[in-house]
């Protein structure tokens, strides 16, 4: 055990006095899970929290321009704001840039008019089915007009799918106002009174509720928001960032001629690469209680969702280590392997990201494209975010954690017995 | 009491299938108590014999025996021998102290017994002033003190010196020749490789000059010169191995 204790020692002693290294390690992936989640948090708040400034140029000046403008913003999605009326197109799309509005929509000149005529008529030949006398007020011209469509102007950098949110939010108030238009005209016709409030209110707004259920394992209603995800994400990527220091560590001592010296001790060499293992396993899981601490305690005074960690801490605890002692496999493995420190380094930070990026750590693994997929289950970061997601976002237990932590298992065997093949075929060991 | 320190008999050994014999048949035996010198040009095995003789190499047959004990047989073997490398095969992060503490350690050494050794070793070696300071601060003459402390600290029967000098001042130099002298006459047993033929006359009581595998000459050092009518190491190393470049 002393010689274990020293090697430990030794491998502490040594990291402690490598500021950079410590930096890469702490500062780095502090530095990243703050500013990315930020980053991420203040988008999913503008599509899900905010309100979207929206431009309205109200062509028509009628009763139900005026109807749709209201129940467009009943919706609660936008922040709208008046334009003049008699701006041209070219016009408004200027001073969308001006009011920082991504939107702008224009309700059309006889907008009220047609929307009339078009319930006069809806009403008319309802009660002409049901038999009865129609005596309703017809438009002088007694042609059904059909409503002139209303524009949407949007900024070109606007997702697709917010879009088509906008889309469907337009039509949603049309429609509301268009079944009001009817249903009045349609009350009138029948008891020649006006349609009360309270019943219109009543008709109106007896929307349905869908009641929306997350599927998490624990049945919880947990929000997944940018902390959720980010946190564990780059506590992955900062835990394997550290296979550049690892690996040059190793470098270092084979260059030294450090390895070939404790060939000759009458020591296994398999201690030390055991000391070298657990010294960075407990560094990852410092890094683990460094970022997590941050989305604990720092993020909610930074304006970010605070981090919630699963209630079964057992599993976090039991996630975390097999994940650091994943990356620690791989930084051995590449410093067994790498024959300079600049290749160690080189090809260490390089292969990380790109097994960051194909493993779900930068874009979340479902939005990844389909060709991608197979190739993501290689990476074992992939692996590593599927054990935290279980965890975070499901509210999973260690049951369901098991299914990511055997492919880990797997990947860290199969690291190791290729590095220690490595190290035999150099005469290391 | 053993009378060899090494026994090599019937040694071959060659880095792969495809790449030349290094060593065929080769036969070596060391007294106790010699200080021996295993001289020769770039490339004669001086290294790679020493590799097989701490183990760092294993030999594809033969036997090397150290103490009568087989070098391949038991880790505990290697409690017997120290090995001083050629290049500073420590940590330079680390102090004289912290890297004598480890490698102690890993030499069987308990922390009492490494508190003691480093105190007298730092004192003997001029390494007192700078015990705490990081290695990698250091001058060339320093760094090779720190790699002979490494090497001796467990009180080794045997030590291994592979060019033990190479790139220090004389000072240091000759520092490093009288410890070297000191420690055999209390009993260990020094098996050394150099360039440096001065300092190998100086040292050496005994020595083997190896070409290309093989012992081409060895005997007390004085019988040598005598046998070879040269006055020096120079001479005679010239005289057997020639003049001709060995770039290896």
């Amino acid at each position: 055990m002393y010689k274990l204790y020293t090697a430990i020692l030794k491998e502490l002693r040594i990291m402690l006095r490598d500021k950079a290294a410590l930096a890469v390690m702490f500062l780095m992936p502090v530095l990243l899970v703050v500013v990315i989640t930020s980053i991420q948090n203040s988008s999913l708040k503008m599509i899900n929290d905010n309100t979207v400034p929206m431009l309205v140029c109200n062509r028509d000046g009628g009763e139900s321009s005026l109807q749709f403008i209201d129940a467009l913003k009943k919706i609660g999605m936008f922040d709208l704001q008046k334009a003049d009326s008699s701006l041209t197109d070219k016009q408004l799309t200027d001073s969308m840039h001006s009011h920082d509005a991504l939107i702008a929509v224009v309700v059309p000149q006889g907008f009220t008019s047609a929307l009339k005529s078009k319930s006069q008529n809806i009403t008319g030949k309802a009660l002409t089915e049901f038999g009865m006398s129609v005596k309703i007020e017809q438009d002088s011209s007694a042609l059904v007009k059909e409503a002139p469509p209303v524009a949407m102007f949007y900024n070109p950098v606007l997702q697709e799918s917010f879009r088509l949110s906008v889309n469907g939010a337009l039509k949603s108030a049309q429609q509301f106002t268009e079944n009001r238009a009817v249903l009045q005209a349609l009350y009138l016709a029948m008891s020649d009174k006006k349609l009360p409030d309270s019943l219109e209110q009543q008709i109106l707004n007896n929307k349905s509720v869908i009641n929306q259920i997350p599927t998490a394992k624990d049945g919880s209603r947990k929000i997944p928001n940018a902390t959720q995800h980010n946190v564990p994400a780059w506590t992955i990527f900062a835990m394997f960032f550290i296979v550049v220091s690892l690996s040059t560590n190793v470098v270092k001592e084979k260059i030294s001629g450090s390895f070939i010296r404790l060939k000759t001790l009458p020591t296994s060499f398999i201690l030390n690469l055991a000391a070298k293992q657990i010294t960075y396993v407990v560094v990852t899981l410092a890094q683990v209680l460094v970022i997590f601490s941050l989305g604990i305690f720092l993020f909610p005074h930074i304006a970010l969702p605070k981090l919630v960690l699963p209630e079964n801490l057992g599993s976090l605890f039991l996630v975390s280590i097999m994940c650091g002692w994943c990356a620690v496999s791989y930084g051995v493995l590449i410093g067994v392997y790498a024959k300079s420190m600049e290749q160690a380094i080189g090809f260490g930070a390089v292969s990380v990201v790109i097994l960051a990026a194909i493993g779900g750590i930068v874009v979340p693994s479902f939005a990844m494209p389909e060709s991608l997929h197979l190739l993501m289950k290689i990476s074992p970061l992939h692996w590593c975010m599927e054990a935290y997601n279980t965890l975070f976002l499901e509210g999973g237990y260690m049951t369901n954690v098991l299914y990511s932590l055997l492919p880990i298992l797997l990947i860290i065997t199969a690291m190791q017995f290729v590095a220690i093949a490595g190290l035999k075929k150099q005469r290391l060991i | 009491m053993e009378s060899a320190a090494i026994q090599i008999s019937n040694l071959n050994f060659q880095y792969a299938e495809n790449s030349g014999v290094v060593f065929k048949d080769f036969n070596l035996n060391i007294a106790v108590g010699e200080r021996f010198g295993l001289l020769g040009p770039n490339g004669a095995g001086k290294t790679t014999l020493m590799n097989l003789m701490t183990g760092v190499l294993q030999a594809k047959s033969g036997s090397i025996k150290l103490l009568g004990k087989e070098i391949s047989e038991d880790r505990e073997v290697k409690k017997l021998f120290g090995f001083v490398p050629q290049f500073h095969s420590f940590y330079q992060e680390l102090s004289p102290a912290e890297n004598l503490e480890f490698f102690g350690a890993w030499a069987g050494l308990n922390r009492k017994e490494i508190k003691e050794r480093t105190k007298e070793l730092l004192s003997v070696l001029g390494l007192s002033n700078v015990a705490d300071k990081p290695v990698s601060k250091f001058s060339g003459g320093m760094k090779n003190r720190v790699n002979l402390a490494i090497g001796v600290i467990h009180r080794p029967k045997i030590l291994f010196l592979d060019e033990p000098t190479t790139g220090v001042d004389v000072q240091t130099r000759h520092a490093i020749v009288d410890y070297l002298k000191e420690l055999n006459k209390a009993g260990t047993t020094l098996i050394y490789t150099s360039h440096h033929l001065t300092e190998a006359e100086s040292l050496c009581t005994k020595v083997a000059l190896i070409d290309e595998g093989k012992i081409i000459a060895q005997n007390d050092l004085q019988l040598l010169l005598q046998e070879h009518k040269q006055d020096g190491l120079e001479g005679l190393f010239l005289n057997l191995t020639g003049r001709s470049y060995r770039d290896s």
